[in-house]
C-alpha cells in the first residue's frame, strides 16, 4: 500500500475509534460548564455499551430495518446514560454530596450494573449483534492526491462518526451562541449571579448533568453498534476510554472546537498501535501503548506553559455545590 | 427525614448482602467442585472454553453427585488465596485455578489445606496434593495454519495476538509451521494488542493487517473482532478458543478449539474416589484437549486439505512432535538440529518466533 492510501487508513481509523471518547467528553464539557464534576463517565460509557447491546438484540430481532433499529439504539443508550447520570446529580445536587467521590462511585457502580445486566439478561454467552450500523461512502470517487485521501478518511463512515461532527457544532453554537448557553456558563462561572437574575440554577444542572450522560451513553453505545466495532458485549470492554474522556476535556480546554481534535489525535495514537509495527515504524508495544497517556500528558504541560491567558478555561465554580443561603 | 432515607438505604443494602449469602446454602451430600474463573463465562473466550468443560464433566459424572461452585474474575493476587478459601469453607473438595497468575497463591494454599485436591492450569508447581494441567494447543494451531497456508492468495497471513509470553508464542510458531508446510511462500505477520480484550482494537488490528495484503487472520485474543474484520473485508480468518464460525459464518475457516472436559471429568472423577495423583498434564491431540473445529466446506478453496489435516493429525496423535529441526528462527539462526525436537520445558518458555514469523516479541 502507498504512502496516502496508508495515511488515509490510519486517518479514518482515527476517526471511528476516536468518537465514543469524542461523545463522552462531548457530554463532560456540558456538565462541567454548568458547574458540576462528573468523574463516572466511563460507568456511564458501560451502562451505554450494554444498553446498546440488549436492545440492539432485541430490536434487530423484531425484524425491522437495521438503520431504524440502530438508531432506537442510540436513543435508548442516550436515555439509559442520563437516568443514571441522574443519580449523580441527585447525590451531587440535591444531597450535595462531593462530587469528586460521586463520580468515582458512578464510575464503579455503572460498571458494576452493567455487567450484572450483561449476566442477568445475556443467556447465550456467544451472542453478537451482527445488524449494526454500515458505512456511507460521500467521498468515493474523488481523485485529487492527498485531497481525495483526507476526505475518505473523514466522510466514508457510519451515521455515529456523521452524528459527532453535527454534536461538536451544536454544542459549541449551544454555549457560545444562544441566551440559554450564556445561562449555562453563568451558572458555572458564578451561580449566585445566575441566580440573581433569575436562572434556576438547581434544575438547569440536574438537566446539564443528564445531558452529559445521555451523551457518554451514546460512546458507549457506540463501542457495541459502529461498523468499526464488534457487536459483542464483555466485561472490560470500556476499557478505560471514559478516564480518558475526562483527560480529553482539560485538554480541550472546556471548548467543544478543540475537543473534536483532540478526540482524534487519541484515535491516531491507537490507530497507531498496529500500524506501527505492521509498516515497521516501531515495534514495542509497551511503549506503543503509552503513547495516548504521553500524549495527554505532554499537550497538558504545552498548554499549561505557553497559553498567553493564565485562564484555562475551568469554569469557577466547577465542583462547588451552590446552595442560595449559603451565599 | 434525611437521617431516615439514608438509615433506610443502608437497610435495603445489607438486607441484599444477606439474601446473596443465602444463596446456595442448603445442605446435600453432593462432592463439591471449586473453580476459580479470571473472566467470565461470558467473554466466548479463554473462561467460556473452560466453563463449557467443567459443564460437560459435570453432565457425564451426573448432575445429582457432584456440583459446581464457581468465583468468577478472581484477579492474579492475594484475593485469589480468599476466593480458594470462601470455596474451601463451601465444602468444595477440589479446587480448579483457570490461570497461569494463581501459581503461588494455590501452592501456598495446598500446603495449609492437605486433604483438599488442587489443580492449576498452565502452571509449573506441583505438590503431593496439587496438579498442573494444559494442552498443547499448537498442535491444533499447526492443523490450522494448514488450512490457513492452503487457502491465502497473497501468502500472506496476519496474527493478532494479545501477549508476549510463551503460551501465546508457542501457539504462532505452531500455526506458522503448520502454514509452511503446505505453502513455504507464505509469511505470518505478527501484531501485538497487548490487550485480552478490547473488542475495537483487536478489529482495528486486523483490519490494518487486512489494508496491508493479509488475506487470513489468525488470533490469540478472547473476542471476535478479528473475525468480524475479515468477513466485513470479504476476506477468511482463523478462530481460536471456541468454534468462532457462528461469529462470523462467511469468514471462518476453522478454529483451534480447547475441550477442557477431557481433562475435568477423569480429574475430577479420580478426586471423588480418592484416586488422585498428583501430576503435570501436558497432552495435546492424542487426547483431544486440544482439537479444531469442523472445516467450513464452503469458504475452502483447497478441497483436499481436509486430507493433509487428517494426515497429519494421525501423525501428531502418533507421537510426532510439531517442533522437530531442522529449526531455524526468523533471523536465519538454527535452533534445533535435524532429528532434534524440543521437550516439554523447552515449550513452556519458548520465546522465539520461528522463520516465516513477520514480527518481534518485545522485550
Amino acid at each position: 500500500m502507498n504512502g496516502l492510501n496508508i495515511f488515509q487508513d490510519l486517518l479514518a481509523s482515527a476517526v471511528a475509534m476516536g468518537t465514543p471518547i469524542l461523545f463522552t467528553a462531548l457530554g463532560e464539557i456540558i456538565t462541567e460548564k454548568s458547574g458540576v464534576q462528573n468523574l463516572g463517565l466511563e460507568g456511564m460509557m458501560y451502562i451505554g455499551a450494554i444498553t446498546a447491546f440488549l436492545s440492539g438484540l432485541a430490536l434487530t430481532a423484531t425484524g425491522m430495518p437495521a438503520l431504524t433499529a440502530m438508531i432506537l439504539v442510540i436513543i435508548f443508550a442516550a436515555l439509559a446514560g442520563s437516568l443514571i447520570a441522574l443519580l449523580h446529580a441527585y447525590v451531587c445536587l440535591s444531597l450535595r454530596a462531593n462530587q469528586i467521590v460521586s463520580g468515582l462511585a458512578l464510575a464503579i457502580f455503572g460498571t458494576g450494573l452493567s455487567y450484572y445486566l450483561g449476566k442477568v439478561f445475556i443467556t447465550d454467552a456467544t451472542a453478537i449483534l451482527n445488524d449494526r450500523l454500515t458505512r456511507f461512502h460521500f467521498a468515493d470517487g474523488i481523485d485529487i492526491p492527498f485531497v481525495g485521501q483526507l476526505l475518505r478518511a473523514f466522510l466514508n463512515q457510519d451515521l455515529l462518526v456523521y452524528l459527532a461532527y453535527i454534536m461538536v457544532f451544536v454544542v459549541w453554537f449551544f454555549i457560545y451562541k444562544t441566551q440559554r448557553g450564556l445561562n449555562l456558563r453563568a451558572i458555572g462561572e458564578n451561580p449566585g449571579a445566575a441566580d440573581a437574575v433569575g436562572v434556576n440554577v438547581k434544575l438547569s444542572r440536574y438537566i446539564y448533568v443528564m445531558i452529559g450522560g445521555a451523551f457518554a451513553g451514546v460512546g458507549g453505545s457506540a463501542l457495541i453498534i459502529s461498523a468499526s466495532s464488534v457487536g459483542q458485549w464483555g466485561q472490560g470492554m470500556i476499557a478505560g476510554r471514559g478516564w480518558i474522556a475526562i483527560a480529553l476535556v482539560i485538554f480541550a480546554r472546556w471548548n467543544p472546537k478543540l475537543v473534536i481534535w483532540g478526540a482524534y489525535l487519541f484515535g491516531i495514537a491507537m490507530a497507531l498501535e498496529s500500524r506501527a509495527q505492521i509498516y515497521g515504524w516501531f515495534d514495542n508495544i509497551f511503549i506503543l501503548k503509552m503513547i495516548p497517556y504521553i500524549v495527554t500528558i505532554l499537550v497538558l504541560l504545552v498548554t499549561f506553559i505557553f497559553s498567553k491567558q493564565k485562564d484555562i478555561g475551568e469554569p469557577e465554580s466547577l465542583s462547588k455545590p451552590y446552595d442560595r443561603e449559603e451565599r | 427525614m434525611k437521617k431516615l432515607l439514608w438509615l433506610g438505604l443502608v437497610l435495603v443494602v445489607f438486607a441484599g448482602v444477606a439474601l446473596v449469602g443465602c444463596n446456595g446454602a442448603a445442605k446435600d451430600d453432593k462432592f463439591k467442585v471449586g473453580v476459580i474463573y479470571i473472566g467470565e463465562p461470558g467473554d466466548a473466550g479463554w473462561t467460556y472454553a473452560h466453563d463449557q468443560g467443567f459443564k460437560a464433566a459435570v453432565k457425564a459424572i451426573g448432575e445429582d453427585k457432584v456440583e459446581l461452585v464457581i468465583q468468577q474474575n478472581v484477579k492474579e493476587d492475594q484475593s485469589a488465596t480468599q476466593a480458594m478459601e470462601a470455596l474451601i469453607n463451601q465444602g468444595a473438595k477440589a479446587i480448579f485455578a483457570t490461570s497461569f497468575g494463581y501459581m503461588d497463591y494455590i501452592v501456598d494454599l495446598a500446603a495449609k489445606y492437605p486433604d483438599v485436591y488442587f489443580y492449576h492450569c498452565s502452571g509449573y508447581k506441583a505438590a503431593d496434593n496439587l496438579s498442573t494441567y494444559f494442552g498443547k494447543i499448537e498442535q491444533a494451531r499447526y492443523l490450522t495454519g494448514m488450512v490457513a497456508g492452503s487457502q491465502t492468495e497473497t501468502n500472506k497471513i496476519g496474527y493478532v495476538a494479545a501477549m508476549p509470553i510463551p503460551e501465546v508464542v508457542r501457539g504462532i510458531n505452531g500455526f506458522t509451521l503448520g502454514v509452511r508446510s503446505v505453502n513455504p511462500e507464505a509469511t505470518v505477520k505478527v501484531i501485538w494488542t497487548n490487550t485480552w480484550y478490547d473488542p475495537q482494537v483487536e478489529k482495528d488490528a486486523a483490519n490494518a493487517l487486512l489494508k496491508d495484503g493479509i488475506d487470513v487472520v489468525a488470533q490469540h485474543q478472547d473476542t471476535a473482532g478479528p473475525q468480524i474484520a475479515a468477513q466485513d473485508a470479504g476476506k477468511w480468518s482463523i478462530g481460536y478458543n471456541s468454534d468462532m464460525s457462528k461469529f462470523a459464518p462467511k469468514a471462518t475457516l476453522t478454529s483451534a478449539v480447547w475441550n477442557w472436559e477431557v481433562y475435568y471429568e477423569p480429574a475430577i472423577r479420580a478426586a471423588m474416589d480418592g484416586t488422585f495423583t498428583s501430576e503435570q498434564y501436558f497432552e495435546g491431540l492424542n487426547e483431544g484437549i486440544a482439537s479444531y473445529s469442523k472445516l467450513s466446506a464452503d469458504l475452502l478453496k483447497d478441497k483436499g486439505i481436509q486430507a493433509k489435516v487428517d494426515e497429519m493429525e494421525a501423525k501428531i496423535k502418533g507421537g510426532y512432535n510439531i517442533f522437530t529441526g531442522p529449526l531455524k528462527d526468523n533471523t536465519g539462526k538454527v535452533v534445533l538440529e535435524a532429528g532434534k525436537a524440543h521437550n516439554d520445558g523447552e515449550l513452556l518458555s519458548m520465546m522465539y518466533f520461528v522463520e516465516g514469523v513477520i514480527g518481534t516479541i518485545p522485550k
